[in-house]
């Protein structure tokens, strides 16, 4: 089986990484290539850049700084925000990023995911899904979340949708449990286990990462990744001890 | 003179690959046509996207033939490695047949999800490759080449096992991305750049 993949996710505006609470007082913390090639010097496995920007604003992505990580990182990276047709995936494609990520558009027009499969393959086709308990614990997907004023509950079924988009040609869901975000109070596992079950395709679990116990019970619960922004920016988890920590319990690391 | 090019079809990751030998120290040329293809001493045939697009693209240049006449090193990398062979599931796409077999749709099983994505540990059958056993390789595949006399390593998915490189005469193939494999992967291209 694959090595567990730990995954840092990196906020981009404007070309440069940022940090704070998404779309609003975002504080410049630096150059993305600096921020890119240190994560693959502690061992990420695979980045994920989320142009908050493009989303925002609805602007396209901007494809310089996409080549500027391509052409110092030698670990797979993927591109989210602002993807919204083909076209705009095959420039970030171009760009040397591995793999786009979709969310939003996906929602407002499924045959996105189908477009990309067939012209990409759906190895590169990455599905986000915005996921959110509700009180009865059923689980239903959000969309536009990038902005808290503009998120919506759409009333689909995260089950259904992912069952819906993986028959499209999604070849990896990046699940973000939304009531988990940014608590590191542990990623949702019954939800992870439920779309496991559901999909099969890769499973990226996201949102609530707090401790390295957290992220060794994701893998047991069968994910492929492990998705995780303040835990790693903070430096609240070194990626090499996490990596010790997963081996020690018995969870196959890329060393 | 070109000694390096790399295929390029309009599409996928040609630049990807060529930053990858860029950060060897060896600069490579974007090559499209019969006579560029002809002129490079090395050759990589790049791959993202769909076997049956890729065979027509290759078809509407008129590049099946000088590819299969080629003598001098030529490294398939995924999809390019994967065209190398008679045929492929997807699309039921006839390829260059340069290798015997056929690329064959991987079936999900159990913990082992498809598309296979992610880091693979190697089984490595030849000591050309650069690389050693154990190494591991980015994988993003969700089809896969008939394992045979050409397959030089190999990885596990779901209990099968899956080639991961090749090697036949001229001929190098990766399953596996090198251009996103870290060391193993740069060890792997060095090794093609001294075939």
């Amino acid at each position: 089986m694959p090595a567990a993949r730990i995954i840092p996710c990196l906020d981009v505006a404007d070309g440069r990484v940022v940090k704070g609470v998404r779309f609003r007082d975002h504080r410049d913390v630096g150059d993305i290539v600096d921020h890119a090639l240190r994560y693959r010097d502690e061992g990420a496995d695979e980045l994920v850049f989320y142009d908050i920007t493009a989303s925002a604003d609805g602007r396209t992505v901007d494809t310089g700084w996409i080549r500027q990580v391509s052409a110092v990182i030698d670990v797979p990276f993927s591109v989210a925000g602002g993807i919204g047709d083909v076209e705009t995936a095959r420039r970030c494609l171009s760009a040397g990023a591995d793999k786009i990520s979709v969310n939003s558009p996906a929602l407002s027009r499924p045959d996105l995911i189908a477009e990309l499969a067939e012209a990409f393959g759906r190895q590169c086709v990455v599905l986000g899904i915005d996921s959110s308990r509700g009180l009865d614990g059923t689980l239903t997907v959000k969309q536009f979340t990038g902005r808290p004023e503009a998120t919506q509950l759409t009333g689909r079924s995260t089950l259904d949708w992912a069952a819906q988009a993986t028959a499209l040609g999604a070849g990896e869901i990046v699940l973000n449990c939304m009531d988990r975000d940014g608590v590191r109070g542990g990623y949702d596992l019954e939800q992870l286990s439920s779309l496991v079950g559901t999909v099969d395709v890769p499973v990226i679990i996201s949102g609530g990462a707090g401790s390295m116990a957290n992220f060794a019970a994701a893998f047991r619960a069968g994910a492929s990744g492990a998705l995780a922004a303040s835990v790693f920016h903070d430096q609240r988890i070194a990626i090499p001890a996490l990596k010790d920590f997963l081996q020690s319990e018995g969870i196959e690391v890329r060393r | 003179m070109s000694t390096l090019g790399i295929l390029d079809l309009g599409y996928g990751n040609t630049d990807s690959i060529r930053l990858a030998f860029a950060r060897l120290g060896v600069e490579a040329d974007l090559v499209s046509d019969v006579a560029s293809i002809e002129g490079s001493e090395r050759l990589v045939l790049p791959g993202v996207g769909a076997a049956g697009y890729a065979m027509q693209q290759l078809r509407d240049r008129a590049l099946v033939e000088p590819l299969r006449r080629r003598t001098r090193p030529t490294l398939g990398i995924c999809l390019g490695m994967q065209l190398m062979f008679e045929a492929s599931d997807e699309g039921d796409t006839e390829c260059l047949a340069l290798v015997g077999g056929r690329v064959r749709a991987m079936a999900s099983a159990p913990g082992a999800p498809v598309p296979h994505m992610g880091w693979s540990k190697l089984e490595v059958l030849s000591d050309q490759l650069g690389i050693t056993d154990g190494d591991y390789a980015y994988f993003a595949h969700g089809f896969a080449c008939d394992d045979g006399p050409a397959t030089a390593a190999a990885t596990g998915y779901g209990g099968k096992r899956i080639p991961a490189a090749l090697r036949q005469g001229p001929l190098w193939g990766a399953q596996f991305h090198p251009e996103r494999s870290s060391t193993a992967g740069a060890a792997f291209l060095r090794a093609f750049l001294q075939s």
